[in-house]
């Protein structure tokens, strides 16, 4: 199949990359971007494992094809810290035991940066809803949630 | 896994995306969200070998209101309907019933159309699609075509659209002032498709039930009516007895599907609980 040039913004960055309409978004950016931080778990959706942004909403980037994001704005986990300074959300994770293996961290993470972002204020609730989306197979959630519920106010400083 | 090879368009109007399906038909499928597409190609249960995307068609991304209907045009979100999209009670049941599919990533990228389109018993969208009597409008290079919901799901990831056919909007009938709605799902966890979920739609008449829709998901083969039911309860005053004398009536109206979540016997005793449970909360 032909390869096709495109460029992706990650970051704030431009890639120009070759690539196979059939390259998921997970697989340009860890395999031609060289951006590994996005983990892919079952690649079809029901993870959440390589939760990504685009234009600031949270998409699963198993299921989309890397031709069809030219143009977006994407985040990924490499963006969030500032040089050696951890974004606060991930702060709160280290704080208080949000990860263990860490396979499945990077989706949390920019999963509740599109929550927090978007509504800071979120209830219990509806913040455990919106985190169900993801997986995790050795954490277990209450440390995740507790990690979230700090950086939201850690964020609003 | 990974998807198998195809060639990729991505066309800016309606009338192009028609053209290249009328010209690949049945080696070509529609890209919308791809919450649905995308994982079968990854499972290779799907291989395509022409995609053609509608992602870039602006002109598909929109909700109107016209003659007593709401618009829905192919590109529209579920996220869209996340806060009503209209005045009309419509707008509050799109929002209660969508906020239970899948998560909210699936929500930013899935389009309402895409749902319809693809035909799941088990869909919201569908259920609320064949409650509601909505209609389907088809384009293709033939022309155009307008399909009723009770001839277009015909059954499991299965409905009347041709190879050659874009969805292009779908069209539900705004309810008016007093129209009352319960609905109600049971899943295996928040965000996971519905084993079964029930959709009652009525109108009051002083104490009487002046009409009423009920619609079955996730129980059968396709998202349903269930006539018996509405019969029963169309112009009587409503009572627990009654209520429980329509629950059964749904409940003999379906061929229960059954898999590895829940047994035919499971999903017959949940159409009959929750279909009392949606008219209790219409009726409150
Ligand atoms: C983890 C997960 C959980 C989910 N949970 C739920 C849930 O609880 N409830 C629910 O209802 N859904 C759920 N879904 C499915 C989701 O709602 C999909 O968005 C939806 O089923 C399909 O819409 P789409 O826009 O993504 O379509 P796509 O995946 O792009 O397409 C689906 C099918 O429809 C065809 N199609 C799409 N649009 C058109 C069109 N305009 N004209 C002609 N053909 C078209 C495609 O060719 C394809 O065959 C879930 C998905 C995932 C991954
Ligand atoms: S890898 Fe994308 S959701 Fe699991
Ligand atoms: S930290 Fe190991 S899967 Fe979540």
């Amino acid at each position: 199949m032909t390869k096709l040039d495109i460029n992706l913004n990650v970051n704030g960055e431009t890639y120009p990359i070759k690539v196979e309409a059939r390259r998921t978004l997970a697989d340009a950016l860890r395999d031609d971007c060289g951006l590994t931080g996005t983990h892919l778990g079952c690649e079809h959706g029901v993870c959440g494992a390589c939760t990504v942004l685009v234009d600031d909403q949270p998409v699963r980037a198993c299921l989309g094809f890397a031709v069809q994001f030219e143009g977006s704005q994407i985040r990924t986990v490499e963006g969030l810290a500032d040089g050696d300074e951890l974004h606060p959300l991930q702060q709160a994770f280290w704080d208080h035991h949000g990860l263990q293996c860490g396979f499945c961290t990077p989706g949390f993470l920019m999963l509740a940066v599109a929550v927090l972002e978007k509504n800071p204020d979120i209830d219990d609730g509806e913040l455990r809803r919106a985190l169900a989306s993801n997986l995790c197979r050795c954490t277990g959630y209450q440390n995740i949630v507790k990690a979230v519920r700090a950086a939201a106010g850690a964020m609003k400083r | 896994m990974k998807p198998a090879g195809f060639e990729y368009h991505a066309p800016r109007t309606l009338g192009e995306a028609v053209q290249l399906l009328h010209r690949f038909e049945d080696d070509a499928r529609i890209l919308a969200g791809g919450q649905s597409l995308v994982p079968m190609m990854n499972l290779r249960l799907a291989r395509p070998e022409h995609i053609i995307d509608i992602n870039r068609i602006g002109e598909l991304e929109h909700i109107s209101t016209a003659d007593g209907m709401l618009r829905i045009g192919a590109l529209t979100r579920h996220n869209a309907f996340m806060t009503p999209p209209t005045d009309d009670p419509l707008g509050r049941l799109l929002a209660e019933v969508g906020r239970h599919i899948g998560h909210l990533p699936i929500r930013v990228r899935g389009t309402f159309a895409g749902s319809i389109a693809h035909a799941d018993p088990a869909s919201e969208w569908c259920l609320v699609a064949a409650t509601l009597d909505a209609e389907m409008h088809a384009e293709s290079s033939a022309g155009q075509r307008l399909i009723p919901a009770s001839e277009f799901f015909l059954s499991s990831l299965a409905s009347d659209l041709k190879a050659d056919e874009v969805l292009a909007e779908v069209r539900l009938p705004l309810l008016g002032e007093g129209a009352r709605f319960g609905f109600e799902e049971v899943s295996r966890r928040a965000g996971d498709f519905a084993l079964t979920m029930i959709l009652a739609v009525l109108w009051l008449d002083g104490g009487r039930i002046d009409k009423v829709r009920i619609g079955i998901g996730g129980a059968a083969n396709r998202a349903m009516r269930a006539p018996e039911a509405e019969a029963l309860l169309s112009g009587q005053s409503a009572s627990p007895e009654l209520l429980r004398r329509a629950a059964e009536a749904a409940t003999a109206s379906i061929d229960p599907i059954k898999d590895i979540h829940a047994s035919a016997a499971y999903r017959r005793d949940l159409v009959r609980a929750l279909t009392r449970r949606a008219l209790e909360r219409a009726l409150a």
